[in-house]
Formats: C-alpha cells, structure tokens, sequence
C-alpha cells in the first residue's frame, strides 16, 4: 500500500445524546480516490468535518502524511493542503466567482494585486483540470454544477492536496455528476488525493479506488472497490441483507383521487415556475416527478399542498374542487388528507427549537388524541412520538431531543414519518378518505 | 441675488446638517454590512458627544475632547459586540440598550460633574473645531456664483465636515477594494463560507464594530464641539435613527448614503429656513409640521420610493456553526 495521505486513528466525538463517531481509525492511501459510504446519521459529514478543523474530536489523532497534526481551525486543514467541498456549498450568493475564490487566500491587504495573481492562477487550474468557469460571474447566476466547480477550483487555489467532497451529487444531473467523475479522476491523475463522501453506491462502484463504510458513528469496514460488490457494501451500511432491486408488485391504481388540469403558478418575482401542469393520481399509486431542481417540482408541490397561491388552473380533490386561486388554507386541506413533506425541512417541515414529540404533532395538534380539554396532553404527545419512532427507526430515540440535533437524513425521516403515519390512519378509517403525500424527490435517498 | 443668497444659504446649513447623518450612516454601514445590525448609533452618538463635550471642557482642547469621544464610542460598540457576537445576543435588543444607557447616564453623569443640568461647560473656541478657510476663499469671492459657491458653501466648514465627506470614497474603497472589505462583505452574507475559509467570524465582526465606533465617537464630536460649544441634553434628536433610515434608504452603499444624508439634511435646512414664511394660499406653515417633514419623508421613502432594499442576507443573525 502505498504511503497514506491521511490517517485517523481513534477519532471520537458526541454532540449532547448524539454519538457521532465511535473511535474511527482509517487509512487512506495518497493518489487515490476513497469512499465513505453509510446511511444518512452515520457520522460520515462529522468525521469529515473534523478532518477539516471545522469541529475538535473529543478523542482521537490525525496523522497527514505521516506526520501528526492538530488541526483546530478550517485554517491548519488548508495550511496542510486539505480542501473541503461542503454538501451545502460555501459561497457568498452575491460575489463573483472570482472573489469567491480569492475570500480568505486573497495575498495581501489590497485586492487588485490578489485579483490580478488569482486571476492567471485560476486560468492555469482551468487549463490544468477542464474546470471551466467564467470568474466574472455572479455566484447566484451559475447553475449548481458550477457552483460546485467553484468549490472545487476554491480548494485547488489553496493548494489543496488532499480535497473532501461531501455529498457531492446531490444537486447534480446524471450529466453533470459524470462530469465531475472525470474531473476527480483527472485530479487524481495530477496525485491529488480525494476523499468522497455519499451514500449512492453507484458513484461509490464508478469513480473510487477504495470504500469505508460507516454505520451509527462506527467504521465497519474498508474495501477495495474492485474486490467488493454493492450487495456487500449495503450490507455492511445497514447490517443486514438487503435486497437492491426493490421487490415490486405491480400496481393497482384504484379510483381517481387527485385531479390536477392546467395549473400555472408564478413564484414572488413573477416568473412562471409551472406552465399549464395537468396530471391525474389514481389510489395506491406512487407518482414520480422528475426533473433537476429549480425547474418547478417545488412550486408544484408547494400549491397542491395550499402553500402556494395558483395563477389559475383546477385542482379536484376526492372529485371535490380546491380553491387553489384564492385562499387555499394548508390545514384545511390536511384534513382532506393531504400531507406535505418539504423539500427545506428546516425552513418548513420542522421547528428546530422543539422536541421531537411537539415537531411530530405540528399541525395535527388539534386532534382530540393529542388534548386534555383545551390543553395539550404531554404524556400521550410523547408516547405517540415513542411509538413512532419505534416504528421508523429514528435514531437516536429519544422523544425529547431537540430537532436541531438530528443529522440532515434523520430529520428528513422525522418529518416524513410524522405525516406517513397519518397517512396510514386515514387509509384505515372508514371514511376512505383521499391520502396523499407529497414528497420532493430530487434529494431523496436511493441505494 | 436675493434667491442667490437665499440658496447658498440653503446649501450651506444643508451640508452642516448632514454631517453628523452621514457619519453615523457610514458608522452603520460597516456594522451592518458585517452582519451586526446596530439601532444604537444613537446612543454611541450621544454619549460620544458628551465626552467630547466634557472632556474638551475638562483639558480645554477640541483633540481630547474628539480622543475621548471615539473612546466612548468605541467602548459601546464593543460591548454591542460583546452581546451580539460573543455572546450571540439579539442585536437589537442590545442596540436598544444601548441608547438608553446613554440616554440615562450621560445626563446624570454631566449633572454630577458639572452640575449644569446635564449641559457640559460651554468651550471656547480653541476647544472646538472651528470653521477652516480654504485657500484663496477670499481672494476668489468676488467672482460672481463661483467665488461665491466656493468661498461661502465649499470654503468655511469645520475640519470634521471635510472629513465627513471624504470618508465616503474612503469608505467604497475601504469595502470595494481591500481585502478587509471583501471579507467585511462576506461575513455580512455568508459567514459560514468565511469560517470554513479559516477566517475568524468574531473577530472580523469585531473590527466592523470598531470602525463603526470611531465614526459615531467622530459624529458625537462634530455635535458637541463643531456645531455646538459643548454638550445639551439628548442633542443627538434623533440623528441616529434618520441616520439608520438613510443607510437602508441607500440599500447599505457608501455614495448613495451620502446623497440620502443630503438629502434628510436639506430637508432639516429647508424645516430651519421657512419657518414663519407665509405662503400664498397656505399662509404660514405651523412649525411642527416643518420639524416632523424629515421623519415623515423617512417613512414615505422607505415605505415606498426605495423599492426592496435588500439588507446583508446575514444581517441580525449570530453566527453559529451547524452540523
């Protein structure tokens, strides 16, 4: 094996409840490409993030290159050629590509110099790399791929060696994740070193050299890419057998439930984000919608679920029509039977300052079940949550902790269950009432 | 002649006037573009006006009086930041705060010191910063609207006004064309792409903090001892909070804030000017109405005229890492 480029050993480190990372030795060789795969929750952004200073391990040593090194600060992980492409890219909306680039490795107190420096800099790495970017363009006007470009041409400018990539084929096309396949190979072709985080075993099988996996805080094992199989690495994610191909039976649509013909919706600046949308659901159907982000899919779900005021266009629900031209009201229609989980779960799906138990009610809370009179029932709140989470697995399980500590994948399944279970509900009163749930689906998970 | 003399007159109070906005603004601007939003411009105003005022009182010297001044102003702004940084605080809430300790204490403190009701002695003139003579002022004021324009409306301010009005273009270059401003800039947006740039959040918004106590200490200063020959009272009126509207008004750019000082300073000027004229049709416009004009154009403008102003995307939020 070859001299490796970072070693951890022992690295542990809890946030309050939430183990994060489980004494987590890893050896990763220089000039390859190396995955770490688990499950949303695993620990794999925490460990990274130590790797990057961003947070201290409460236990463990980083070794660089052989030699031991502190890493406190973003700051020592740059001075030791570590580079960090964050899944939530770390970009100034409103700064050029060029000021981006040069923010915190500008060269002196005066920016023409720096500007001019960095400016023949960035043409060579895009010669170098086939990273083309305009650097006079404003951040918020490039599309995610080339923001993601940025991030990684910022990393090169600090003379990264060794560069972390965490979850970076979330936001991107099939098109544009193959592209920056071919950029990471290239990279690795100069020596550089990367490190890839994700949990899509696809990329894991298509660009690495070699795999960790990680499951609740722990590293299970290291494979050669080669010499493994993505059965074997989905195994050792969730510690069980798992079947790849989803066992599907066929479906059967039942009766019309949901009837959408020619809806338009303009967002705040008046752009038109849906453009004469019809489509019908039938019951017991699951209905894809696909499409990069920002192409609609979230005005579309946004006005279906009452969020989003409609410019004009029909919605028939349970052969009922919905008002979704003018106060279209998002309680009323959850009574219905539509439930919503959000794309920006932080934003609306969840208040990060409750507990898990008051974020699993929201919304639902005028239910009897949950009241003592007019106030709410605490114990029967939480058992309710108890059961839940029992029931989809939400780690870590405690009904009390505060939504703001749960990891991105959790907090998505959080506010997922809470609505599916009340799915389940519906489908098993009487009433038959319409149930449905819209979920986003550009950032959902796939194994 | 007449409507001559009448405008330069206009002019001249218009620019004295606005001195002490457009300081405060620009003292704002670097708070708020860093991401610390600050209502207690007011309040390091005035409490740098009175210790300039008691200060140059006390060592009979203007210098001393503007020294201690910044100190003071600098001092609350730390403790501003403090609050909202360190301590992730609601900026409001300490801006707040603020104000009324200076409110509070610089009256009780003027009151035990030189018991003359919460006024500072009133200086002499070498302990103020009077007004300076530019060169050929008088040689040129016989040539007809420009001598006058100089000599009268150029010429003649206090030394303090010439600063004012060029800490603008300092000010854009400052934030345009240093890296101190890049990063300024960026920390008001984005802080987290700074931190992970392995630049400290804190202290860089604790140099805004700074620069924006040096400006109110300066605006303080130009109150107590350039248009005025001591410390009064509550003399900031105000000025803080038009100061604040001027700097949304002008959507957080230094030129801008500089013409929508002008522009509240003209008003307050125009307020001065025509009271007690009569108007054909109107007759005489009641006083009050004329002090409210500024404070109601304030919510006018902002209200409508000025479209979205899009305040730092960070602005008012302390800055925490997430996970």
């Amino acid at each position: 094996m070859a001299d490796a480029a970072i070693e951890l050993r022992g690295i542990d480190k809890s946030f309050g409840a939430v183990h994060a990372n489980r004494n987590v030795s890893l050896k990763i060789p220089a000039g390859t490409i190396h995955g770490i795969v688990g499950e949303n929750g695993a620990g794999k952004s925490t460990l990274m993030s130590i790797l990057y200073g961003f947070y201290q391990a409460d236990r463990g040593e980083i070794y660089i290159h052989g030699q031991q090194a502190a890493i406190l600060t973003p700051n020592d992980a740059i001075g030791r050629g570590i580079g960090m492409v964050h899944q939530h890219f770390m970009l100034v909306h409103n700064f050029t590509v060029l000021e981006n680039i040069i923010l915190g490795a500008e060269g002196g107190p005066l920016l023409n110099p720096s500007v001019a420096k960095a400016r023949a800099e960035l043409e060579r790495l895009e010669r170098d790399y086939g990273l083309n970017v305009d650097p006079e363009a404003v951040i918020e006007d490039l599309p995610v791929g080339l923001q993601q470009r940025v991030e990684i041409l910022k990393a090169l400018f600090r003379g990264a060696e060794i560069l972390i990539l965490d979850e970076p084929t979330g936001v991107l096309t099939p098109a544009e994740a193959d592209h920056l396949f071919r950029i990471l190979r290239c990279l690795r072709q100069e020596g550089k070193t990367i490190v890839l985080i994700t949990h899509k075993l696809r990329e894991i099988m298509a660009v690495t050299d070699n795999v960790s996996v990680m499951r609740q805080g722990s590293l299970m094992a290291t494979r050669r890419t080669s010499e493994t199989t993505p059965e074997e690495l989905a195994e050792l994610m969730v510690g069980r057998r798992v079947l790849l191909r989803v066992e599907k039976g066929e479906a059967k649509p039942g009766e019309l439930l949901l009837s959408v013909r020619n809806l338009s919706v303009r967002d705040s600046r008046g752009v038109t984000m849906v453009d004469d949308v019809s489509f019908d659901v039938r019951a017991g159907e699951i209905v894809g919608i696909a499409g990069v982000a920002g192409n609609g899919q979230t005005e579309l779900l946004e006005t279906i679920a009452g969020i989003r005021k409609a410019l004009f266009g029909t919605v028939t629900l349970n052969g009922r029509p919905v008002d979704l031209t003018g106060e279209a009201d998002p309680g009323d229609l959850r009574k219905r039977g539509i439930a919503h989980v959000p794309e920006d779960r932080h934003n609306m799906g969840l208040v990060l300052a409750f507990e898990e138990s008051e974020n699993a009610i929201l919304g639902y809370h005028r239910q009897k079940r949950y009241l003592k009179g007019p106030f709410l029932d605490t114990e029967a709140i939480r058992q309710d949550a108890l059961e839940k989470i029992r029931k989809y697995d939400i780690r870590p399980p405690d009904p009390r902790l505060k939504t703001a500590k749960f990891s991105g994948g959790i907090s998505k399944r959080s506010c997922f269950r809470a609505s599916w279970s009340r799915i389940l509900k519906y489908s098993s009163s009487a009433s038959r009432r319409a149930e449905w749930m819209l979920a986003p689906s550009s950032s959902s998970t796939s194994v | 002649m007449e409507l001559l003399n009448t405008l330069v007159f206009l002019f001249d109070s218009t620019i004295r006037l606005s001195v002490p906005l457009l300081l405060a603004a620009l003292a704002g601007l670097y708070s708020e573009r860093s991401g610390v939003f600050d209502i207690g411009l007011e309040g390091k105003m005035l409490a740098g006006a009175f210790a300039a005022g008691a200060a140059a009182a006390v060592y009979s010297s203007a210098w001393a009086g503007m020294a201690a001044a910044i100190a003071v102003s600098v001092f609350l702004a730390l403790v501003h930041g403090f609050a909202s940084i360190t301590h992730r605080g609601n900026q409001i809430v300490a801006g707040v705060a603020i104000n009324f300790i200076a409110a509070g204490s610089t009256i009780i403190l003027g009151q035990a010191w030189f018991l003359q009701g919460g006024r500072t002695p009133s200086v002499g003139s070498d302990a103020r910063f009077g007004a300076i003579h530019l060169p050929l002022a008088d040689a040129i004021a016989e040539i007809p609207l420009i001598g006058r324009l100089y000599s009268d409306l150029i010429s003649g301010h206090s030394m303090i006004t010439y600063a004012a009005f060029l800490m603008v273009p300092f000010t854009w270059w400052v934030l345009f064309r240093t890296r101190f401003g890049l990063r300024l800039r960026a920390v008001g947006e984005n802080p987290a792409a700074v931190d992970t740039a392995g630049i400290s959040v804190a202290w860089l918004r604790y140099r805004a903090v700074i620069c924006t106590g040096i400006l109110t200490g300066i605006a303080g200063t130009y109150l107590a001892l350039a248009q005025n020959a001591g410390f009064v009272k509550d003399m900031t009126a105000g000025r803080g909070f038009i100061a604040l509207a001027a700097l949304i008004f002008a959507k957080w750019r230094p030129v801008p804030v500089m013409f929508a000082c002008l522009l509240f300073g003209f008003l307050d000027a125009l307020s001065i000017r025509i009271q007690g004229t009569v108007f054909p049709l109107v007759g005489q416009i009641p006083v009050q109405f004329m002090q409210a004009l500024p404070y109601i154009l304030t919510v006018v403008l902002l209200a409508g005229f000025v479209g979205r102003a899009i305040p730092p995307r960070a602005g008012g939020v302390p800055y925490m890492k997430e996970r």
